[in-house]
């Protein structure tokens, strides 16, 4: 790809401390590049680390050592450029479906009709009309997770990170979801960082895939994946299959020793 | 009407025990000079309205009750939102809040006169430093929970520190502040009437002990039922409201 990365991440550690207990080194000297418009997935086993990458980018914890630039600029704090969709939704449980997706758009000083009129777009597109006044406590999951990508999407931020979005729904919805957030891209090209343990979600959506070590969290390999992300039907084809096997065998030697390593397994 | 009615059943015990009071009173069971009939209490406070005394006491001890539970809510919400997000404040704070929370707040009356006198000044100083305490620990904690998901969400939707403190940290914080107001409520009545008892010339307090000290034992009697019922009327109307703000749950 021609041109300068969107994201570029160089030799970034990152220790977590708990409040009580030892420091824990959670990333290792990671380093890794996103180009613009481009999905990739940050797959890992859990505690790998890769949550916290993502916060990272997002500017949401303080880097303490290396150096993630966005389109460029260094990163040191949270803004609208950089869009995020958490597992558990973060929805303001005090606002409406719209007033959530609204709360973007205010805070942009969009003027009244253009942000409605937005705002209504998005919930149009994510299929939640007649929701609009609903609370998210009178939601269900998927509807949750709806709302959330809308709230996102709406204020338009070159770049989606994805904190396992689908990983709190059922099977069946989630791949709905999975299915729709592809329309979504296909339609509207995002740089977009999903982050997830699953192996097929992975293969099923993104472009590339950084595999990630057990703690402490590396980069293990990054791997092309050229199965059609325009193709509903494609995990049944072997192109599919052989791409989540080749994936899976990297994943599940860190799989059992995040297992290991678990203090109450 | 379905509503009117079941509120009535349940208040129901309050009526059998207005009737046994009548009962035993009019059955000569008790001396009615301590206890007299219900129905003559009624009869005094008629007169007490009818001459103003309830009244232009009410008013005062009102003001002072509300004025002292306003600065107690908004001082107490903010000092909490305040210690929750701010961390030299919390370690400064902090334990002043653990050493006043047990301290009983009647304690302070005489010191609070000492410093403002016999007037409002000192019963809202009383009001304000006693209520203030569970309204900072309901905000406090309520704050401390906000989920740390809706805090970056706000900031990378461009909200700034004071903005997200308004839209996100004083929602999230609303519930458990609230009940802390409703503790406070209840304790700006005890704290309200208890320092005009002993020392005012002027309200609720001051009535029943004056009524009581010149013998009128029915006018002492419907004052002090009368704070009784503001009080109760004042904490439903408070869980109404409450219920209002918090529509959004569930």
């Amino acid at each position: 790809m021609v041109g300068q990365s969107q994201i570029v991440i160089e030799g970034v550690n990152h220790t977590y401390r708990p409040p009580r207990g030892r420091p824990v080194l959670a990333l290792s000297d990671v380093s890794l590049q996103v180009q613009p418009r481009e999905f990739l997935a940050l797959l890992g086993p859990s505690g790998c680390g890769k949550s916290t990458l993502l916060y990272l980018v997002g500017g949401f914890l303080p880097i303490e050592a290396g150096r993630i630039a966005v389109k460029g600029k260094a990163v040191t704090a949270p803004g609208p450029d950089r869009g995020i969709v958490f597992q558990h939704f973060a929805l303001f449980p005090w606002k409406t479906v719209r007033a959530n997706i609204l709360y973007g758009l205010e805070r942009q000083r969009m003027p009244r009709t253009e942000r409605e009129r937005r705002a209504q777009a998005f919930i149009d597109l994510v299929g939640l009309s007649g929701f609009e006044d609903s609370y998210p406590s009178q939601l269900s999951g998927g509807m949750k997770q709806r709302t959330a990508i809308a709230r996102t999407l709406a204020f338009d931020p070159d770049i989606l990170l994805m904190d396992e979005p689908f990983g709190a729904l059922d099977a069946q919805t989630r791949a709905l979801m999975q299915t729709e957030l592809l329309n979504i891209w296909n339609r509207t090209p995002k740089t977009v960082v999903f982050v997830t343990h699953d192996v097929q979600e992975a293969v099923y959506l993104a472009q590339r895939i950084a595999v990630m070590s057990a703690r402490p969290g590396r980069i293990k390999a990054v791997i092309e994946n050229k199965v059609d992300h325009r193709d509903p039907s494609v995990t049944r084809s072997k192109e599919f299959v052989e791409k989540v096997d080749e994936i899976w065998n990297l994943v599940r030697e860190e799989a059992i020793k995040a297992e290991a390593k678990k203090p109450d397994a | 009407m379905q509503a009117v009615l079941r509120a009535g059943l349940r208040y129901l015990p309050l009526l059998f025990l207005a009737l046994a009071w009548e009962a035993v009173t009019r059955l000569n069971l008790v001396d009615t000079a301590a206890l007299p009939p219900l129905s003559k209490v009624a009869v005094a406070w008629i007169d007490l309205i009818r001459g103003g005394e309830l009244i232009d006491n009410a008013k005062a001890s009102l003001y002072r009750g509300s004025v002292g539970l306003l600065l107690a809510i908004f001082g107490g919400g903010g000092l909490g939102l305040l210690m929750a997000r701010w961390r030299l404040l919390d370690i400064f704070v902090n334990p002043l809040v653990e050493l006043f929370y047990p301290l009983p707040k009647s304690a302070l009356i005489p010191i609070t006169v000492l410093w403002l006198g016999f007037g409002d000044a000192s019963k809202i100083l009383l009001i304000f430093l006693g209520c203030m305490i569970p309204v900072t620990i309901g905000a406090y904690n309520g704050a401390r929970g906000s989920d740390h998901a809706l805090v970056w969400s706000a900031r990378s939707m461009g909200a700034n520190r004071l903005r997200m403190m308004w839209d996100v940290i004083l929602p999230s914080a609303l519930p458990e502040l609230l009940n802390g107001i409703r503790t406070a409520l209840a304790l700006a009545f005890i704290l309200l009437v208890s320092s005009e008892l002993i020392v005012s010339q002027q309200g609720f307090g001051y009535l029943i002990g004056y009524l009581g000290a010149t013998g009128s034992y029915e006018g002492m009697y419907a004052v002090a039922l009368t704070v009784a019922f503001l009080g109760f009327a004042a904490d439903r109307i408070y869980q109404l409201f409450m219920q209002w703000l918090l529509a959004w749950r569930e």
